[in-house]
C-alpha cells in the first residue's frame, strides 16, 4: 500500500474553488466531501479526486475536501497539490517544492 | 393535473384548499370572494394611541386562527414582525395566518413560533435565510404561498386574503396615525406595500418608534385607514434596513454582461423619447442602468419614468432629467429614502398601482424595458427565482413575474455559470416567471432570443449582438462545467408558487438535509 508521509492542504474556502486535505489513511482512500453542489457535481468531484490518487499511486489516504463550486480542472489542480506537498520530503517543510 | 407550462399541480392542498393551475401568462380570469367590508368608528377627541404591545393587545379583538399582516420594507432590519408575534404567543394566540410580503433572516424566530403552534401559514413574496431552509424542509404544518408584488394586493382587493389585523411599520406616526416612512432613525423610504394593508385589513395598527406632533404631512398612509398608533423602542437595525450606498460592480463579467443588456436596449428600437424602465439593485442590473444613462446623455433623450425598487442611480437620473419622474414601491438605500422626502417627482406608489393584474391598468405595463435576475432559465425560457438548482428556497418571486409580463422588452442577465451550476437547463427545477413574457437572455457567453420574438432577433443580429440560440448556450456550459445530475422531487409539497393571477404556475416540494 502506498500512503502519504503527512498531512497536508492545497486550496481556498473562496467561491468557485475548493480546498483539499489528505493525510495518511488506514485502508484505503476515504474522500469526506463538503459541497455547495453537491446533489448535482458530488460523484463528480468524488470520481476526479479519486482519479487523480490512483494516477499519484496512492492506495491508503483520508481526504477532506470543502467544494465552493470549482470547475474540474480546479479539482484536480488542488487535488494533485495537496498531494504532492503530503508525498514531498521532510527537508522543505512539506511544501512540496 | 399539468398547469400550461407542463408543472404538475395538485388539485388541492391542505390551508389553501382547490387550487388553479396556470392557464397562461394572460389567461386567469378575475375572480372575486364575497366578504364583508370591516366596521371601522373613530369618536372625536378618541384616543388612537398605546405605549406598549401589551396594552395594544388588550384592546385588540384578535383571536386564535386571524391572519395578520406585515410588510418588509424594513428588510432585513426588521423587528416588527417579531416583536408582534412573540406579543401575539405571549398572549396566547395560536394558529395565526401569516401574511409577511417579504422574508428575511431576521425572522428566524418565526421557526420557533411555527413550532409552537403559534403561526399556522405563511404567504410571502420572499424567503431568504432561515426561514427558507425551515420552509424546504417541511416545518409549516401547511404548503407556504409565494406570491407576487402585484399578485398580493390582486388577493387582498378581491377578497382572498382578508387580514383580520395589520401591523405597518411606521418610521414616523402623529398620534392621529398619520404615517410616513422617509423620516426617524428607522427610515425606510416607500410603505408601497403595506397600502393595500391600509385600505382592506379590518384593523390597521402603526407601529412606531418616531412619535411626532399631528399634523405629520403629507402621509403615506393618511389618519382615515389608521386605527391604532403604538409606540415601541425601535423598529429595527437600520444597518439591516438600508443599505449605506450600493455601489456599481467591478466584476468584469457582471460588466460584460452589463454592457450587453444595454446594447439589447439600444438596438431594440425602444431607448426614444419617453423611455420607461425597471431594474434590480443586483451588480450587473445596476451597471447595466449605468451604461442606459450614458446613451440617453448622448443621444439627449429624455425618459417617462422609472419605476420599481428604487436605488440612488435611478435618483441621480432623475435629478440629472432622464426620466420625468420615479414610481417608487421600495427605496432601497439611504439615497432613494432622502429623495423621497425632497424631489416632488419621486412618487410613492402602493403595490396594486404597481402591479395588480387584475386592477384597471397597473404601471408594469407601461415598461419599455426591464432587467431581470434569474438563479435558471429553461429551454422555453421559463425562469426560476425561487430556489436553488438543487430545489432549495432561497429567492424571490417579487416583481419579476409582473414586469416580465408588463413589459414590452423583458431581458433576463446571468453569469453562464454559477458556483460550476450551468444557469441555462432543459427544465428548470422550479418556475416562477413563464418563458412567453421572458424576450432576451444575456449573458457573458452570448445572448439568446425567445423564437416567439423574431423581429428582436433580426435586429439583435443587425447590431453585432452575440446572437445564440439558447440550447447552445446550454451546451456551451455544461462543456465548462459537465452535466449537472438531476435533483429528486418528489418530498411533499412545501411551497405553492402562485403566479399574478392567482393560479398555480409550480410548487416547490421538500428536500432532506
Amino acid at each position: 500500500m502506498k500512503t502519504v508521509l503527512r498531512a497536508a492542504q492545497a486550496g481556498t474556502m473562496e467561491s468557485n474553488d475548493l480546498m483539499v486535505i489528505v493525510e495518511p489513511g488506514s485502508g484505503g482512500i476515504s474522500i469526506d466531501l463538503e459541497s455547495i453542489v453537491s446533489r448535482q457535481y458530488g460523484a463528480a468531484i468524488r470520481a476526479t479526486i479519486a482519479r487523480v490518487a490512483a494516477e499519484m499511486g496512492l492506495t491508503d489516504l483520508n481526504v477532506k475536501a470543502v467544494d465552493k463550486g470549482a470547475l474540474d480542472y480546479a479539482v484536480e489542480a488542488r487535488t494533485r497539490t495537496a498531494l504532492g506537498r503530503a508525498l514531498a520530503p521532510e527537508t522543505d517543510g512539506g511544501r512540496g517544492k | 393535473m399539468k398547469n400550461a407550462i407542463g408543472r404538475e399541480i395538485p388539485g388541492e392542498t391542505k390551508g389553501q384548499g382547490k387550487l388553479r393551475p396556470f392557464l397562461g401568462a394572460f389567461q386567469g380570469a378575475p375572480e372575486t370572494f364575497p366578504r364583508l367590508p370591516p366596521k371601522k368608528r373613530s369618536p372625536p377627541g378618541g384616543n388612537k394611541v398605546f405605549s406598549s404591545l401589551g396594552d395594544l393587545f388588550g384592546d385588540l379583538e384578535l383571536k386564535s386562527g386571524a391572519t395578520v399582516s406585515f410588510h418588509h420594507h424594513l428588510r432585513d432590519g426588521d423587528a416588527v414582525a417579531n416583536m408582534v408575534l412573540a406579543a401575539a404567543d405571549k398572549f396566547g394566540l395560536r394558529d395565526l395566518n401569516v401574511s409577511l410580503t417579504g422574508t428575511f433572516a431576521v425572522h428566524a424566530p418565526m421557526i420557533e413560533l411555527v413550532k409552537k403552534g403559534v403561526v399556522a401559514s405563511l404567504r410571502t413574496s420572499s424567503l431568504y435565510g432561515p426561514v427558507a431552509g425551515a420552509v424546504s424542509r417541511g416545518v409549516f404544518p401547511t404548503p407556504v404561498l409565494i406570491h407576487t408584488h402585484g399578485g398580493r394586493p390582486r388577493a387582498m382587493k378581491n377578497g382572498e386574503l382578508s387580514v383580520d389585523v395589520a401591523f405597518v411599520a411606521a418610521p414616523a406616526a402623529d398620534r392621529r396615525g398619520n404615517i410616513v416612512g422617509h423620516l426617524g432613525k428607522s427610515a425606510c423610504g416607500s410603505l408601497g406595500y403595506a397600502w393595500s394593508d391600509a385600505d382592506h385589513a379590518g384593523t390597521v395598527v402603526a407601529v412606531t418608534d418616531n412619535l411626532v406632533p399631528f399634523p405629520l404631512f403629507p402621509p403615506s398612509i393618511p389618519q382615515n385607514k389608521v386605527d391604532r398608533v403604538v409606540a415601541v423602542e425601535s423598529l429595527g437595525d437600520p444597518r439591516g434596513i438600508v443599505s449605506g450606498t450600493t455601489r456599481i460592480t467591478k466584476d468584469p463579467v457582471a460588466l460584460k454582461i452589463a454592457a450587453s443588456a444595454a446594447e439589447v436596449i439600444s438596438a431594440s428600437g425602444l431607448l426614444k423619447e419617453g423611455f420607461s424602465f425597471q431594474t434590480g439593485a443586483g451588480g450587473a442590473s445596476l451597471a447595466a442602468a449605468r451604461y442606459v444613462a450614458q446613451m440617453m446623455e448622448k443621444d439627449k433623450i429624455r425618459g417617462g419614468f422609472a419605476l420599481g425598487g428604487i436605488t440612488a442611480h435611478m435618483v441621480g437620473m432623475l435629478e440629472r432629467g432622464l426620466f420625468q419622474c420615479l414610481y417608487d414601491v421600495q427605496s432601497f438605500d439611504l439615497e432613494s429614502v432622502r429623495s423621497l422626502g425632497r424631489n416632488q417627482n419621486h412618487l410613492e406608489i402602493g403595490a396594486d398601482l404597481y402591479a395588480n393584474p387584475h386592477s384597471s391598468g397597473c404601471l408594469v405595463d407601461d415598461l419599455d424595458a426591464v432587467i431581470l435576475g434569474a438563479t435558471e432559465i429553461d429551454l422555453d425560457f421559463n425562469v426560476n427565482v425561487v430556489t436553488g438548482s438543487d430545489g432549495v428556497i432561497m429567492g424571490a418571486a417579487g416583481g419579476h413575474p409582473d414586469t416580465a409580463a408588463g413589459a414590452k422588452l423583458t431581458i433576463v442577465v446571468a453569469n453562464l455559470l454559477r458556483s460550476r451550476q450551468p444557469i441555462v437547463v432543459d427544465r428548470v427545477i422550479t418556475a416562477t416567471t413563464p418563458g412567453e413574457t421572458v424576450d432576451v437572455l444575456v449573458t457573458e457567453r452570448g445572448v439568446a432570443v425567445n423564437p416567439k420574438n423574431q423581429e428582436l432577433k433580426e435586429r439583435l443580429v443587425k447590431a453585432r449582438l452575440d446572437v445564440k440560440e439558447i440550447d447552445e448556450l446550454k451546451s456551451l456550459a455544461e462543456k465548462i462545467a459537465g452535466a449537472p445530475e438531476k435533483v429528486d422531487r418528489d418530498g411533499p409539497v412545501v411551497a405553492l408558487v402562485e403566479y399574478r393571477d392567482g393560479t398555480i404556475i409550480d410548487v416547490v416540494r421538500g428536500v432532506s438535509g
